[in-house]
């Protein structure tokens, strides 16, 4: 692909953060890197606590600082700047303005208590300087583009009148108002009907297009990853154990954890009755007692001695890469 | 289509919200969240249900659960009608129909562990047992797939997909009868899911758990339900069985829902199909059919006259003047 010779616009190296927790520090994410290219869409997908979610907010840094430490050899290199040692005025101008996020958990990120019009129109003030009436429109404009319906009324309303996915399409409105070169979008279609998730989908890849901005898209519907993402990691208790195109991915997968991954899909059509779904048995290891081997280990069918012993680095192979000890092969 | 044999009947049911605003703060217009909405539930059956972000699913599943008092119609649970009871009256009802919530982050206690929330509604709902509260719980906690280390933690110690798990788990504790499940598995892995929808079918199987379930994701209604409600705007448009969805479907939203939905193939890429025109407004319905300003095949007629549920053929009602 063309697109791995220009420079990424986001190096991640090396990024650990750690949680105190009344049982003892955990490291929920452990020595992730990779890179972002702009104008692409990566994919992200693994186990629900593989650590997306705090992969993402790492980067943003966004993590309560007396609950959580990233390790001193992290680095997350944006134009020059790192942000994981970067000071808080920093980040401030980067957050939002440069790299935007669309958070999981609506509730989380919306404040109960403002209309949504002005919090819209707060995110506005600080990344535009239009002025009190034009950023009003402009928030009006911005619900409508996520398909809002009526938005004249519902800058009005507070976030708790609204549907689960009208709170998402605020949040992406708040995102893609300030035009960002990276935008980090953790599950941002799942609480929408597929007809509204397209047109979502679609205001991502004209902002892809018209801005070339780079896109981490982090979500479980492994069609949306099929349909949308040029390349694909894959994540399991806090490792990235495979990255590689969406198609090496799908058609050929290395990692024993991406097949299981993709044999669970549901499939359409073709259905029995009461037929039970095929799933991944046993259970991802506690972050408080990993395994010395392989985290994949005890689910693991090809499991064989080293991978007991030993854990496998990641490594790169053509422009692919796992950690497997044994590698599932086939046709490249 | 209503029979004994039916554990939960629905009848024209209707919500609506009062909208406040000016300085005295008086109601200025109301938002039609459910106009109308019937359907009815054999015991142990799973019903699916479908539709547009805002279209009333939530709306519908805290009016069966009646944490809304609905503005008009009716529920029938074994045949006792629920909406006019009061909160003492309800309390016998309120164990046996339970509802995980979309959003679990706002329906959990964030100074609780999930030992401390379980323990509670097995308290207050007296539920048997046997074996010891603590067993009772880390037995929960583990069938959601969870790790037995997990119930000592707060709410905030969390990923999105365990916390949507202890609401799963919450909801189970107290053994309902009927389970309005909203949006349950969609912020879980293919894998996760999976485990919690073998889990439901297990449960379904074994005490005849019945089920409303609501979902975005059509793969999982057709590999999931007996039959599915299509809403719009507050309205069913289309009922029919999951066996041959897409053969069967007939309204043009859900032939929408169909043909939008991702697949799971890099090589066989289509267009993204964006419905043209607006999304139409809860606070003043439309005169028409709704769904008339984004159909791809409305008429003249769609526009100015609404539609009414009537049955196409055997259990398969659907809203729509251009379906015969
Ligand atoms: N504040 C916290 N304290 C302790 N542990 C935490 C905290 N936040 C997250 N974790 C743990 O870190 C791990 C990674 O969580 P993360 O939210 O990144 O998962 P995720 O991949 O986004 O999952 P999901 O798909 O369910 O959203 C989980 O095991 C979680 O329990
Ligand atoms: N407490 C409330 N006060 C005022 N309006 C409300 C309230 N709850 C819901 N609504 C409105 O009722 C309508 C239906 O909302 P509901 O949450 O039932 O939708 P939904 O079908 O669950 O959507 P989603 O798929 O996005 O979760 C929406 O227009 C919403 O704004
Ligand atoms: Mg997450
Ligand atoms: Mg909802």
């Amino acid at each position: 692909m063309s697109k791995t010779k220009t420079k990424p616009v986001l190096e991640v190296r090396n990024l650990s953060t750690c949680f105190k927790t009344d049982q003892g520090v955990v490291t929920a994410i452990d020595d992730v890197s990779f890179d972002l290219y702009p104008g692409e869409t990566l994919g992200i997908v693994g186990e629900s606590g593989c650590g997306k979610t705090v992969t993402s907010k790492s980067i943003m840094r966004l993590l309560p600082e007396h609950l959580s430490f990233q390790k001193p050899e992290s680095r997350v290199m944006y134009g020059g700047l790192n942000l994981a040692a970067a000071t808080e005025a920093e980040m401030r101008t980067v957050r939002g303005d440069k790299i935007a996020m669309i958070f999981q958990e609506p509730m989380t990120s919306l404040n109960p208590v403002f209309k949504i019009g002005a919090q819209l129109e707060e995110a506005l003030s600080y990344h535009t300087d239009l002025d009190r009436k034009a950023r009003r429109q402009r928030a009006i404009d911005m619900l409508r583009q996520v398909e809002m319906p009526e938005p004249e009324r519902r800058v009005d309303e507070y976030p708790h009148q609204l549907s689960g996915g009208m709170r998402q399409r605020v949040m992406i409105a708040m995102a893609l108002c300030c035009e960002p070169e990276v935008l980090i979008a953790d599950e941002p279609t799942t609480a929408l009907d597929v007809t509204i998730q397209a047109q979502i989908l679609d205001l991502m890849e004209g902002l892809k297009n018209k801005f070339n901005t780079a896109i981490m898209l982090i979500t479980h519907d492994l069609g949306v990853v099929a349909q949308i993402c040029d390349r694909v990691m894959v994540m399991y208790a806090g490792r990235v154990i495979e990255v590689a195109s969406v198609r090496d991915l799908f058609h050929n997968p290395q990692h024993p954890y991406t097949q299981a991954l993709l044999r669970s899909i549901p499939k359409s059509g073709g259905r029995q009755k009461g037929e039970r779904l095929p799933t991944i048995k046993g259970i991802v290891p506690s972050l408080f007692n990993l395994p010395p081997g392989c985290r994949f280990q005890d689910r693991c069918e090809y499991r064989e001695e080293r991978c007991v012993r030993d854990e496998p680095l990641l490594e790169q192979h053509g422009n692919r890469s796992y950690r497997c000890h044994l590698p599932l092969g086939g046709a490249q | 289509m209503s029979s004994s044999t039916d554990i939960l009947q629905v009848k024209d049911l209707e919500m609506h919200f009062p909208v406040r605003g000016g300085i005295l703060n008086r109601v200025q217009s109301k938002v039609h969240a459910l106009n109308g909405v019937s359907f009815s539930l054999k015991k142990g059956e799973v019903l699916g249900v479908v539709g547009e972000s805002g279209c009333g699913k939530s709306t519908l599943g805290k009016c069966l659960i009646r944490l809304h008092s609905p503005t008009a119609g009716s529920i029938l649970f074994e045949g006792e009608e629920l909406t006019g009871l009061s909160h003492g009256e309800l309390m016998p009802y309120r164990k046996r129909i339970q509802m995980i919530f979309q959003d679990p982050y706002s329906s959990l206690n964030p100074r609780m562990t999930v030992r401390q929330a379980l323990r509670e509604v097995a308290l207050f709902h007296q539920v048997p047992t046997p074996f010891g509260m603590n067993a009772y719980i880390e037995e929960l906690v583990q069938r959601v797939g969870l790790r037995v280390d997990a119930v000592d933690k707060f709410p905030h110690e969390f990923s999105g997909g365990q916390r949507q798990r202890i609401g799963i788990a919450r909801a189970l504790a107290c053994n309902p009868d009927v389970l309005v499940a909203d949006e349950p598995v969609s912020a879980l892995d293919v894998s996760i899911q999976a485990q919690v929808l073998n889990l439901l079918m297990d449960l379904k199987d074994e005490f005849g758990l019945t089920l409303v379930f609501v979902s975005h994701d059509l793969k999982v209604i057709e590999h999931f339900c007996d039959r599915v409600l299509v809403m719009y705007l507050g309205n069913v448009v289309e009922e029919l069985s999951c066996d041959d969805l897409h053969k069967n479907a007939a309204h043009p939203y859900t032939k929408a829902l169909l043909g939008a939905n991702p697949i799971n193939d890099p090589d066989d890429r289509r267009p993204l199909i964006v419905l043209q025109g607006d999304v139409p407004s809860p606070f003043v319905l439309p005169p028409g059919c709704a769904f008339a300003g984004r159909c791809p095949v409305a008429e003249a007629k769609c526009h100015t006259d609404r539609p009414r549920l009537e049955r196409k053929s055997v259990d398969h009602p659907v809203s729509c003047w251009l379906v015969d």
